[in-house]
């Protein structure tokens, strides 16, 4: 083995081993400790997992986290894989109306955040449209009440994340075999049979991978909130993820907070092992 | 004939609610603030001034703030596919010992939430003397996007064919001949779609930027913008031109690199 062929994959290796390996080592450590960043951490075994049971923020992180999940999750593959459909065949037009989908996907989510925050302003679009449809009564500080905060932020969210997801589909559509649809064209089968018979079956690679990105979307998810609410009003709209930075770098209970993240790594765990092992029978 | 032009009222009318929020956007960073103030965010336009690009630009110091988005992230996306595209090749065209391990270790690198990676890492860095640094921010992106690349890179070596390989080995070139000369020029389309994508990715960034960066000096232009709501309470204009601003760059390598970066997105998706 040439040494240069060794160097070649260890020096990234350790860098990466640096930078990932030895922090997330750590990071399970100090989940076992209590810690304020100035003293010596203490170590307190699984003291910080069973103050959680009995913290009522975590639990309405946790439970947002999962409405989240359930919301952005489902209505960005619900729409994602119905506008795949819509725009899969190529013909005028399509490629406008694909680009429009997928515009916003090329800004941060800080900067869709202010985009929709000037939407929710007092004097903002959204409140506009109502008074003039006649719905007045619906007008309210979307993103300051604690009824609506968390759902004021998974429209843009959705807004930009049903491009992607449109992408995979598309993607994954353009994979199927066209010879396949004529096969059951000419056995009579309707579009909509086509579709259920043909193209969902056909589809269970691209959809295990955008389960898989959404499932681990979903529990990162930070930009977003953080620069909307920042988990508020009265902790409304946290979620796992806003609260573990807060915690971490706001009240610095460091232990606590690096629970808060193993709790995080264990929720994406399925999921990371679920890629894993399909990644290992296609090296195989 | 009719099914056609209803199809095509509908998607239009879906297309053009998908990018108003952004033409509105626009169109608001454009207005004056006695219109703002007078006529309501939610009305058309009665002005037209370039002063809140100005105050944007110069008075919240969004100028610094793209060349440190710039200064980390050109190096960061450089070093990490430079990295990535070396690993990549060891493990895919030679038999190393524990290569899967190595290449599926990698992976998970990235998988691995970054929440778990915030803590000890703000502390490393501080423990080096980087903390508040720019060097620290390309280390990080280097760091937690490696693994991605690199199994990306790799499925593409790996399914080059072989006779390329042997045949310039048989004219005498070693290793690292063979993966500047043979192997990077193959791999390019997949270079360049990560390329566009690691762009954006980085220069988007807002969580790692503000565990790493502490000085509003310092600070990427992705953090900056929401910094701009405290400077400029309630002047949304202004905020609505820092926004277009920081847009600008990512929106630029899309708009060059379009096939390559939608072809990087689906990069995964047709396995």
């Amino acid at each position: 083995m040439s040494p240069l062929i060794l160097a070649f994959v260890l020096v990234p290796f350790v860098i990466e081993a640096i930078w990932v390996f030895w922090p997330a080592l750590q990071g399970f450590w100090l989940a076992l400790t209590s810690w304020d960043g100035l003293s010596a951490p203490r170590f307190v075994g699984f003291g910080n997992f069973s103050d959680m049971v009995s913290d009522p923020i975590f639990r309405t992180a946790l439970k947002n986290t999962a409405i989240w999940l359930v919301l952005f999750g489902g209505l960005s593959v619900v729409g994602g894989f119905g506008m795949a459909l819509l725009l899969q065949k190529e013909r005028r037009g399509v490629g406008i109306y694909r680009a429009a989908l997928f515009t916003p996907v090329v800004f941060s989510l800080v900067v869709t955040a202010l985009i929709w925050r000037v939407f929710y302003q007092p004097d903002g679009l959204v409140d506009t449209v109502f008074r003039s449809v006649g719905l007045g009564n619906f007008v309210r500080p979307w993103l300051a009440d604690p009824d609506t905060a968390l759902y004021a932020v998974i429209v843009p969210a959705l807004w930009r994340q049903i491009g992607y997801v449109m992408v995979l589909y598309l993607a994954g559509l353009k994979a199927v075999d066209p010879a396949l649809y004529e096969a059951a064209k000419v056995d009579g089968a309707s579009a909509w049979q086509r579709t259920r018979y043909v193209t969902l079956p056909q589809l269970k690679g691209v959809n295990s991978v955008v389960l898989s990105v959404i499932v681990i979307d979903s529990l990162r998810s930070f930009d977003i909130v953080w620069s909307m609410t920042k988990g508020g009003p009265y902790h409304s709209s946290e979620l796992l993820s806003t609260y573990m930075y807060s915690t971490a770098f706001q009240s610095t209970q460091l232990g606590y907070a690096s629970a808060l993240a193993v709790i995080i790594f264990l929720l994406a765990l399925a999921v990371i092992l679920g890629y894993l092992i399909r990644a290992f029978r296609e090296e195989a | 004939m009719i099914r056609r032009i209803g199809y095509h009222t509908a998607m239009g009318l879906v297309s053009f609610l998908w990018v108003a929020p952004i033409l509105w956007v626009v169109v608001i960073s454009f207005r004056s603030f006695d219109d703002v103030a007078a006529n309501g965010l939610g009305s058309l336009p009665h002005s037209f001034t370039f002063s809140t690009y100005k105050s944007a630009w110069e008075d919240a110091d969004e100028f610094r703030a793209l060349i440190n988005s710039l200064l980390v992230t050109i190096p960061a996306v450089l070093l990490s596919l430079g990295l990535a595209s070396v690993a990549a090749y060891g493990l895919a065209r030679y038999n190393i010992p524990f290569r899967r391990t190595v290449l599926l270790l990698m992976l998970m690198g990235n998988l691995l939430p970054p929440q778990i990676l915030l803590i000890p890492i703000s502390r490393f860095v501080e423990l080096i003397g980087y903390y508040d640094t720019l060097i620290a921010l390309v280390a990080v992106h280097v760091g937690f996007g490696l693994g991605f690349y690199t199994f990306v890179l790799h499925g593409f070596m790996r399914d080059l064919p072989r006779e390329i390989q042997e045949a310039a080995t048989i004219d005498g070139a070693g290793p690292g001949r063979i993966y500047s000369a043979v192997i990077l020029p193959l791999t390019r389309p997949a270079l360049a779609a990560l390329g566009a994508l690691s762009f954006t990715w980085i220069f988007n960034d807002l969580l790692w930027s503000i565990t790493v960066i502490r000085s509003g000096e310092k600070m990427p232009v992705t953090p900056a913008l929401l910094g701009l709501q405290g400077l400029f309470v309630s002047s949304w204009n202004v905020i609505a031109a820092g926004t277009v601003i920081a847009a600008v760059p990512t929106v630029a390598v899309f708009l060059r690199f379009q096939k390559h970066f939608v072809g990087g997105l689906a990069i995964g998706a047709v396995k």
